[in-house]
């Protein structure tokens, strides 16, 4: 019959066709190239003294481990502090270091500094983008009388500028990281 | 071409010649069915040449008398038949008989009619999109056009990615058919919509269900069946230009189409459309970045005979979508900052720019495919398809990688399909077949961010009988079953911290390849056996009643993004999570249809309970910190779950010009296992319309509709979440669902004859009259952003 004959080139095809060998190689990993494991805030007393070191690590990016954080020590009363903030992705080989693509971007990010839970202390930009408006990746922290609470560091990306505070910056957290500390 | 001339010339004198010489020739006959010889009582035969006809009686005779002698051509009508042409040639007084296709719609070239169902199935619930709608939906996508059946609604990102629901369920869990091939493109995510350009269906069916076991056996929502339009028998060159202009959006659309038959019926048809609209606009904003490109094309040829036919179709469609600039955010924080604000983040002047994050998808399909049907036994069909579906998503990132996609996946798709049909017998029809399909994705290293799908093979082998039998004039059963074979293998990295927070170092250690920096090469390797079938009966009545029961057992197995996704969603502010223990989910499904027609009234009533077992749910079940701040996890999960509904539509023509047209859907779902409700079902929704019609004013229509979506009252509970920019606990309200919502709507159409050059049909769509602000639950973008407002759409229809 004819249709015998359709019917074998048919199954013929389908062997065939399910035979393809798969020896592909395997897929090479990826490094994500654009996150930002390691926050580190390094404040310096203005006229010496301890450096006090705030860091907050997370190797596994969006993996289920938290963000190691780590304070090296307290403030003292009464004093200024110069801020300065690094971003690593330590994810590469050798590290990658962000706060330059950050800077180099000054006009699209800006970072924002909290203060709660009754910590007695204020902080104030140390430097701008090319508009004069904030970016923040230098400041000074200022203590008062010795206190507890919380530190807080959060960095948008292309928020609104100029802005009053985080309420109406707009834009997409890129950095929200908080640090428990005290002045004594 | 100079042959067929001479050929003509030579007919036409060899006519003439025949006209002096003898006009006592005769010719007679039968006329019968091709597939069970049974006579055709009142068919017509016509010589054009000669103006004569002749009929057949109940035996299925005719005679022609006095004819001369000369080559000619018969045409041959029957109201069931398709009209088919044969040469003669007269040189004495002869006998001939001739067969003919007596089932039209094994042909599948029914003329779609009104609300005429060409069924798919025996007893499922189906319905067809009437050919004014698809016209509407022109400028539109398919979720869109078949919104307006009952018991169908979307879920949408924004108003361009729109992803059909059939009762309820939607994704991996819809088929969708174009001109018989299954669609491979990536339907597993939520703003992942069907990559088919509307324009290029010529019906569409939708069957609410698992019922249609030849398309596949994991229908468990249902199946979308794009059809082409039936091809005439005759040597034409016919075609139409759609040209659409949108308000909102600023922009339009046009699509074409020309289809060419010879005279020995081979075809030809080319098809095309092109999208464009810039910013759309909610009532009180702009929405910024929600443009849209898109284009698509194809061609087609083939012969279509009787016996054999044999087609040959490529088509193409790339979109590229941008998406609401608003919804795309950093972490929890943004999200709750969102939903308070109650305005999206981001508003700025109108633009046609298509910028991050956007979507940039393309579609390739090839099939070939063949059919010989076998005299007194039935059809057989043969078929190779071939589809590579790539798509690109961009979302806002730092610097240069701005312009480098976050997602790159490419999904080729070969499947070879077969099945035969017996309906030569009156009393019943078989239908056997067998498929074969494999896949290759291929996720681009290039994009620098963790494979969302990973690289995986897939292999499916899928067999299927169904068979429908006459039980009494008014009575059909049927009954089928199919099995098919999922192999999928998979090369994935996962974090190691991620494999071992998931518990799969103890269950799947088997899996493990190699250990590189902190992440695990894994090769899962799985296998499903799905089982389905269905049973089902019909009773139909002097086309005035209509009653269909239905049951079907569907197994579906979980798709890639149930098995491995793994990674943080922007659009979301989400981890999605998915799990290797994931087996196949089982649904079985109980429906009921009953219908009336009355001489001025009908209304039809559809219950159908669906018991879903191991349903996989895709739901918040926690947070995880990053650098980045609080993200909620979201995590696949198999229950037991229910879904409980009803549609119900009614119809009524109070005055041979004024026509009221009334439709409710209502469905519950409910997980069985915690007693919670579903995620994303559908609220309650009631449409009416007011139609007004009056042939003599060129055919002017005027309809007033009103889509009324009650709130859906019932949710799954929104989830606490630990906020570190307010350092405390707070609600997210992720699941809250917006408040009920009225929307009106306007259709007006008129036709205009163009004498012998063909016929312009102009129409004026309003959607959202009043221009009303709202939300819809089934938008994932209602956190950040009201709905559509008023949209003006004029339409011109060109047909010659």
């Amino acid at each position: 019959m004819k249709s015998s004959k359709y019917f074998s080139i048919f199954f013929l095809g389908l062997l065939t066709f399910s035979s393809c060998s798969d020896d592909d190689p395997a897929p090479e990993p990826i490094n994500e190239e654009e996150i930002i494991t390691t926050f580190t805030a390094t404040l310096v007393p203005d006229g010496g003294g301890t450096t006090i070191t705030l860091q907050t690590r997370d190797l596994d990016g969006d993996g289920p481990n938290p963000p190691e954080v780590t304070v090296s020590g307290d403030f003292v009363p009464n004093s200024v502090y110069n801020g300065s903030l690094v971003l690593l992705n330590e994810t590469e080989t050798p590290s990658e270091n962000i706060t330059n693509e950050v800077e180099a971007e000054d006009e699209e990010h800006q970072f924002f500094y909290t203060i709660g839970g009754g910590l007695n202390a204020s902080t104030e930009y140390a430097n701008f983008d090319d508009d004069g408006n904030p970016l923040g990746t230098a400041f000074t922290f200022s203590t008062g009388a010795a206190s507890s609470g919380t530190l807080g560091f959060t960095l948008r990306h292309e928020p609104t500028k100029p802005n009053t505070d985080l309420a109406d910056a707009g834009g997409e957290t890129d950095i929200a990281v908080t640090f428990s500390v005290s002045i004594q | 071409m100079s042959f067929r001339q001479l050929v003509l010339l030579a007919t036409l004198l060899l006519s003439f010649w025949g006209h002096g010489q003898e006009c006592s020739f005769s010719l007679r006959g039968k006329v019968q069915d091709f597939h069970d010889k049974s006579p055709l009582v009142g068919a017509t035969l016509y010589i054009p040449e000669l103006e004569v006809s002749a009929i057949t009686d109940l035996n299925g005779e005719y005679i022609f008398e006095k004819l001369c002698a000369g080559n000619f051509e018969i045409e041959i009508m029957h109201p069931e038949c398709r009209t088919l042409i044969f040469p003669v040639i007269i040189t004495r007084s002869d006998t001939r008989d001739f067969l003919m296709e007596h089932h039209l719609e094994k042909l599948d070239e029914v003329k779609v009619v009104g609300s005429l169902f060409t069924n798919k199935t025996n007893s499922g619930l189906e319905e067809q999109v009437s050919e004014e709608s698809l016209l509407r939906n022109s400028g539109a996508s398919l979720g869109d056009a078949i919104k307006e059946l009952s018991g169908v609604s979307s879920l949408n990102t924004g108003a361009t990615i729109v992803k059909p629901a059939i009762h309820g369920l939607n994704g991996s869990r819809i088929l969708v058919l174009n001109d018989g091939v299954r669609m491979q493109d990536m339907e597993w995510g939520d703003e992942h919509a069907p990559n088919v350009d509307v324009n290029s269906a010529g019906s569409i069916s939708v069957i609410k269900g698992a019922s249609a076991l030849q398309y596949g056996g994991d229908a468990i929502g249902g199946v979308i069946v794009m059809e082409q339009s039936i091809l005439p028998v005759r040597d034409t060159l016919y075609g139409k230009t759609v040209l659409n202009g949108i308000s909102n959006g600023r922009g339009g659309s046009i699509s074409s189409d020309l289809t060419k038959i010879f005279r020995d019926q081979w075809f030809l048809r080319v098809q095309g459309s092109y999208k464009r609209l810039g910013d759309q606009e909610a009532p009180d904003y702009i929405l910024s970045n929600t443009g849209i490109a898109e284009t698509a094309s194809s061609i087609q040829f083939g012969r279509k005979t009787l016996e054999w036919g044999v087609q040959a179709r490529y088509s193409f469609y790339d979109a590229e979508i941008a998406i609401l600039r608003a919804s795309h955010i950093g972490n929890i924080d943004d999200l709750i900052r969102s939903i308070n604000s109650g305005e999206p983040e981001i508003i700025r002047p109108f633009t046609y720019d298509l910028q991050n994050p956007r979507q940039d998808v393309t579609h390739h399909l090839g099939k070939l495919s063949f059919y010989k049907r076998f005299e007194g036994m039935g059809k057989w069909n043969v078929q190779y398809d071939f589809q590579q579906n790539r798509r690109r998503e961009y979302d806002v990132r730092r610097g240069e990688l701005n312009d480098r996609a976050s997602l790159d996946l490419e999904l080729t798709t070969h499947s070879l399909s077969t099945d035969f049909k017996w309906d030569a017998a009156e009393k019943y029809e078989w239908q056997a077949g067998l498929i074969g399909r494999y896949q290759v994705n291929f996720p681009n290293p290039a994009t620098g961010v963790r494979r969302l799908i990973p690289d995986y093979n897939k292999t499916e082998l899928g067999g299927f009988l169904t068979g429908e039998y006459k039980l009494k004039p008014n009575w059909n059963i049927d009954a089928g079953i199919r099995y098919d074979f999922v192999n999928i293998d998979a090369t994935k990295f996962y974090q190691t911290s991620r494999w071992e927070e998931r518990g799969y170092d103890q269950e799947f250690s088997d899996l493990v390849v190699e250990e590189i920096g902190n992440q695990l090469l894994t090769n899962p390797v799985f296998t499903y056996h799905n089982f389905s079938g269905t049973t089902g009966l019909n009773y139909s009545k002097n086309n005035t009643t209509f009653l269909r029961f239905n049951y079907a057992l569907a197994q579906r197995a979980p798709n890639p993004s149930e098995l491995f996704s793994d990674g943080l969603h922007h659009s979301a502010a989400r981890i999605e999570l998915g799990d290797l223990r994931i087996k196949s989910e089982i649904s079985n499904k109980f429906s009921l249809s009953y219908e009336r027609r009355y001489n001025t009234w009908g209304f039809s009533v559809e219950p159908y309970a669906n018991f879903l077992k191991d349903f996989i749910v895709l739901e918040p079940t926690g947070v995880e910190f990053t650098i980045r701040g609080a993200f909620p996890v979201w995590s696949y999960r198999q229950t037991d779950a229910r879904l409980l509904g009803i549609d119900a539509s009614a119809y009524a023509d109070w005055h041979p010009n004024w026509r009221s047209e009334h439709q409710i859907s209502l469905v519950k779902g409910n997980d069985l296992e915690q007693d919670l409700a579903l995620i994303n079902i559908p609220p309650v929704n009631l449409r009416n319309s007011l139609n007004f019609y009056k042939e003599n004013w060129q055919d002017f229509e005027v309809s007033l509709i009103s889509d009324l979506v009650l709130r859906q009252n019932e949710f799954p509970p929104n989830i606490v979440v630990f906020s570190p920019e307010q350092q405390e606990d707070v609600l997210l309200e992720i699941n809250s669902p917006p408040a009920a919502y009225h929307l009106l709507g306007l259709n007006s159409k008129a036709e205009f004859s163009l004498g012998g050059f063909g016929k312009l049909i102009t129409s004026v769509v309003v959607n959202n009259l009043l221009n009303t602000t709202y939300r819809d639950y089934l938008n994932r973008q209602r956190y950040f952003a009201d709905g559509l407002g008023r949209n003006v759409q004029i339409q011109i229809i060109v047909n010659y």
